[in-house]
């Protein structure tokens, strides 16, 4: 299975921040430099300090050092004894539990933070939630998927200049998690708020980032472009284990209406046949594909159902500890990389090795949109 | 029954000292209140404690202590009188402050306690939306806290309503300026033959005291239909 979304444009202003901060026992010692466009994940198990950062960078904490900056704006530096408060920061956040105002109305809820009115935007918001119906409801009414929605839509409208988003699917039961993601991919696409997303899941955080940042005991582990960082073998049992997944980027260039497919090109020589996208043509795609849905072969082959042929190169392999019957291996496929996973057996039977040229391949039916 | 005009003038005075009592100390009690729910400093158990003081201090010996402080000769009294021309003991003034002072701790107790139950979190949420502390704290803060306020208000007035000793020890028992009906009723209970009339302030008393009762149960049940109707 892989998923396909679509991307943002290249970075402009940045967050960057360095804080060290003691919570009783527990220490945080961050630095980082994020792009401030498109979603950056912050991705950890739980008790890593990704909340702790969050709340650092909306204000609502101060750490005992640092300094905090976005764009141009210094939001906080401790030596300077700078500290913008949160009411000023212009950030909004989204918390786990909604925290929506119990006395007021959810339209109440969501011009609480509006600046002025504003009647095209919120209406634009609250059918971008899908949030119509819910206006003239009292918060206690609603549940749990409605109001995060309702949470969201009141973030939106303060007009942040950057949105966190703290676990805002935790609690959920899966099907509203999945609504609740397309509404955040939606969000994504089509507001155009960078977006900081804490996340402790892999698959929701892979799903939606475009940078990621890994953290561990208070410490950042890694932080670059989700792809790079997809195809570390030290980060697999992070970032998806069994799921492991290469993202790659791609051209429309054709509709296939009779069956339905859709033709990405991924640059002049490769191309990737998927299930039919509703995407126009010339539109830059990402596509997910998951390290165990792809099959090798030492040569080209016909008569076999696989539509997608890539011709490859072996860049490097190696075997983790955890899965010592499996190869993880990294594929040069033009200028991308590709992740793939084959037995041991296979690897040994076909004599696999760094440097080779091989074909990549992958079933059209294993890439679903959403 | 009709009331005479004793018996109204100790009315009009019970209410008009217990609603200035309230009056000067809510504002003053929201703000305590605040401070003790939200923040932590030095000293916060000693003005905790000085709140209470007048819970379990004599009544007589609060009286005693305000003549000593707001008196003309005292240290604060003197002032008011030299710079503002205001002079406390034996008014109708002074009276309301008294029963403030003794109806203080009721109040700040109750919105304490609905303070401390209103969750940081929520306030933390709208200084994300912008709003500053004041906003926070007259948008959410205090709304949440109404029912608790609102307790507070009414343990206070009657409270003040029926404040004694440290009314009658600073403000003295003067017809028609600081007798209101406890003190009215002290007096006809001191003159013989006077048993019927004594009786009558009893009943007049029980009635104020029900119907604030009444009213703040109703007021509490109004608030709650109008912060679910209000739409911010």
């Amino acid at each position: 299975m892989a998923n396909v979304t679509n991307r943002q444009s290249p970075a402009a202003s940045r967050l960057t921040l360095q804080v060290e901060q003691q919570l009783g026992a527990f220490q945080l010692l961050a630095a980082l430099d994020l792009p401030a466009i498109g979603v950056s994940g912050i991705f950890g198990p739980s008790g890593s300090g990704k909340t702790s950062l969050l709340r650092l960078i909306a204000g609502l904490e101060r750490p005992i050092r640092g300094t905090i900056t976005l764009g141009e704006q210094t939001l906080l530096n401790t030596q300077q004894g700078i500290f913008i408060p949160p009411h000023r920061r212009r950030i909004g956040v989204v918390f786990q539990e909604a925290r929506l105002f119990p006395h007021y109305l959810v339209r109440g809820n969501l011009a609480y933070g509006m600046r002025s009115p504003a009647p095209q935007r919120f209406a634009e918001i609250v059918e971008l939630l899908g949030i119509e119906r819910l206006l003239e409801r009292m918060p206690g009414t609603l549940s749990g998927g409605e109001a995060r929605r309702v949470a969201i839509g009141r973030a939106l409208l303060s007009e942040p200049q950057l949105l966190l988003m703290d676990e805002p699917l935790t609690g959920l039961d899966d099907a509203r998690k999945n609504e609740l993601l397309r509404y955040i991919t939606r969000l994504t696409q089509q507001v155009d708020i960078p977006i900081v997303y804490v996340s402790h899941d892999a698959k929701e955080i892979t799903s939606i980032a475009d940078h990621l940042v890994v953290m561990k005991a208070g410490q950042v582990r890694a932080s670059n472009k989700l792809d790079a960082l997809l195809q570390r073998f030290d980060l697999t049992h992070e970032l998806g284990g069994f799921d492991a997944a290469s993202l790659l980027e791609g051209t429309v260039i054709a509709h296939d209406a009779t069956y339905d497919l859709t033709h990405l090109a991924l640059d002049d020589g490769h191309q990737l046949v998927l299930p039919g996208i509703s995407a126009a043509l010339g539109r830059r795609l990402r596509v997910r594909i998951l390290a165990r849905d792809i099959a090798l072969s030492l040569v080209p082959i016909s008569g076999t159902s696989y539509r997608n042929q890539l011709s490859a190169t072996i860049v490097d392999n190696t075997i983790l500890p955890e899965t010592p019957y499996t190869v993880e291996i990294r594929l040069a496929i033009g200028t991308f990389t590709l992740r793939a996973r084959l037995t041991r057996k296979s690897w040994d039977e076909m004599g696999l090795k760094q440097g080779m040229q091989v074909t990549a391949l992958i079933r059209s039916v294993s890439f679903s949109a959403c | 029954m009709t009331l005479s005009p004793a018996e109204w003038e100790a009315i009009r005075l019970s209410l008009l000292i217990g609603l200035a009592a309230v009056a000067w100390i809510l504002p003053l009690g929201i703000g305590v209140a605040w401070l003790l729910a939200r923040y932590e400093f030095r000293g916060k158990a000693l003005l905790d404690g000085l709140i209470h003081l007048p819970l379990v201090l004599p009544p007589v010996v609060v009286g005693y202590l305000l003549l000593v402080a707001l008196g003309r000769q005292g240290v604060i009294g003197q002032w008011l009188y030299s710079t503002l021309g205001v002079s406390l003991p034996f008014t109708w003034q002074g009276a309301a402050v008294a029963s403030g002072v003794m109806a203080f701790p009721l109040l700040v107790r109750a919105l304490r306690l609905s303070l401390e139950a209103v969750d940081p979190k929520l306030e933390a949420a709208a200084s994300t939306l912008g709003a500053n502390r004041w906003r926070v704290f007259t948008t959410i803060t205090l709304p949440l806290a109404i029912p608790g306020l609102l307790t507070g208000t009414v343990l206070a007035f009657a409270r003040a309503l029926s404040e004694f000793g440290a009314t009658i020890t600073f403000a003295s028992n003067i017809p028609g300026e600081t007798r209101t009906l406890p003190l009215a009723l002290y007096t006809l209970i001191q003159s013989p033959g006077q048993e019927a009339a004594a009786a009558r302030l009893c009943v007049i008393a029980i009635a104020i005291a029900l119907a604030s009762l009444i009213a703040s149960e109703w007021l509490a049940r109004r608030t709650r239909q109008r912060l679910q109707e209000r739409d911010g």
